[in-house]
């Protein structure tokens, strides 16, 4: 097991390795749903609460039962159904307990499934040998990190409707060199914290 | 995501082989018109032979998926054919992940999770959805080929870029003599981090559009 502190694995997976701008995960709902801030925050919160929730689920089933029972190549399978499941659960709960969040949510979790983002936060956790609290501490510094660099394209695009943008790069390829230039500036983190 | 792909782009989806071919690698290229699977198209192209194998593994998981997701297709309850279109495209990604690790163990590092997470590339998924699930599995096979090498003709173009720019090489073979070595090439070392693929990207997107004359304002509403 890695023997990192999980402080410096949340302020990392925010900062220096956010999940978006150095992994590129979550690049497909952060292209469709980075068009409005308030959209973005919808999401964002979204997948901050299940990246911890699906995060501490599948390290429990990947230690506890997996490894023991030595299907450990089953693995990426399990943690994708875990995915979809918790997903689907939390969708009729959330339906059931407390119709205005679902409102505000709902739209939102089918999405969620085929974020991979999420499925990469599970792979990842299992690649760098985190252990409970570390894998929990990276799945919510990663969907915090993954919302704040959502919504701060969401407001750069926003302002960018009034900008006279060159006709070929309307639309993706200008959000894709924001992005860019994003990740740039997320580069000068770097060295705040080592892991 | 089923919607954001196939038949909306003229009759393509009823064609036969040859028009889904042309459909998969250009018309409707997955990568650069539908915006689909871009995570990998950007993490795993710092250098060519990366680029190729992922490709290879996107192009063998599509074929494979789609062959058998067009196989079950009239077994294949509608509620419950998102999760066995998953279940599907997962055995496939074990298959190959297994045999990278047993035939080409530094390569399977290097790509770390990103071959797993071709589970929840877009594309495979978009292709079993909007295509396999309504066709015969011949012509789904040559579609799954065809959106394979779409993705990896623009997988290719964006690791041909970061490559050399970034790090003076091509497959590994040095084009230009960098400056460490002694070379006049000062290499650009934003190619090979994140923000260099960002803007590559970007670019060939951009190049695509001028050239194919996309970008009509319509298109933008569902960009």
């Amino acid at each position: 097991m890695s023997d990192v502190s999980p402080w410096a694995i949340l302020i990392a997976a925010i900062f220096t390795s956010n999940l978006l701008l150095t992994n590129f995960l979550g690049m497909c709902s952060f292209l469709a749903c980075s068009r409005q801030v308030g959209t973005s925050l919808g999401l964002g919160t979204a997948v901050i609460f299940v990246m911890v929730c699906t995060t501490a689920i599948n390290w429990c089933i990947y230690t506890y039962a997996l490894i023991p029972l030595k299907i450990d190549h089953l693995w990426f399978i399990i943690a994708i159904a875990v995915i979809a499941a918790f997903v689907q659960f939390v969708e009729m709960f959330v339906e059931r307990f407390s119709p205005k969040l679902y409102h505000a949510l709902g739209i939102f979790l089918p999405l969620i499934t085929v974020n991979c983002a999420i499925l990469g936060a599970s792979l990842l956790m299992i690649t760098r040998n985190y252990g409970f609290v570390q894998s929990v501490a990276f799945g919510f510094g990663g969907g915090l990190g993954w919302l704040l660099a959502i919504v701060l394209i969401a407001g750069l695009r926003q302002k960018m409707t009034y900008s006279d943008v060159p006709q070929p790069f309307k639309g993706v390829a200008i959000v894709m060199i924001i992005t860019g230039i994003m990740a740039m500036i997320f580069m000068g983190f770097a060295g705040m914290v080592k892991i | 995501m089923s919607d954001n792909s196939g038949c909306k782009h003229g009759g393509f989806c009823g064609g036969k082989g040859k028009e889904t071919m042309k459909a998969g690698v250009w018309g409707i290229n997955p990568v650069a018109i539908q915006v689909l699977g871009i995570c990998s198209a950007l993490a795993v192209t710092t250098t060519m032979m990366n680029s190729l194998v992922m490709s290879l593994a996107l192009t063998f998981v599509c074929v494979g998926s789609n062959l058998f997701v067009s196989l079950l297709r009239d077994v294949t309850p509608r509620r419950i054919r998102m999760i066995a279109e998953v279940a599907i495209i997962a055995t496939f990604v074990i298959i190959f992940d297994l045999l990278l690790k047993a035939f080409y163990f530094e390569m399977s590092e290097q790509l770390g999770p990103y071959v797993g997470l071709i589970i929840t590339n877009c594309i495979v998924m978009g292709r079993a959805e909007a295509f396999a699930l309504q066709n015969p599995p011949v012509v789904s096979i040559v579609d799954g080929l065809a959106n394979g090498i779409g993705y990896t003709i623009v997988l290719c173009a964006v690791g041909f870029f970061r490559e050399l720019f970034g790090a003076g090489q091509l497959f590994g073979i040095t084009i230009f003599e960098t400056t460490s070595k002694g070379g006049w090439y000062p290499q650009n070392v934003v190619m090979i981090l994140a923000p260099g693929a960002f803007i590559t990207l970007g670019f060939l997107i951009a190049l695509y559009n001028y050239l194919s004359g996309a970008n009509d304002p319509d298109k933008e509403a569902t960009s």
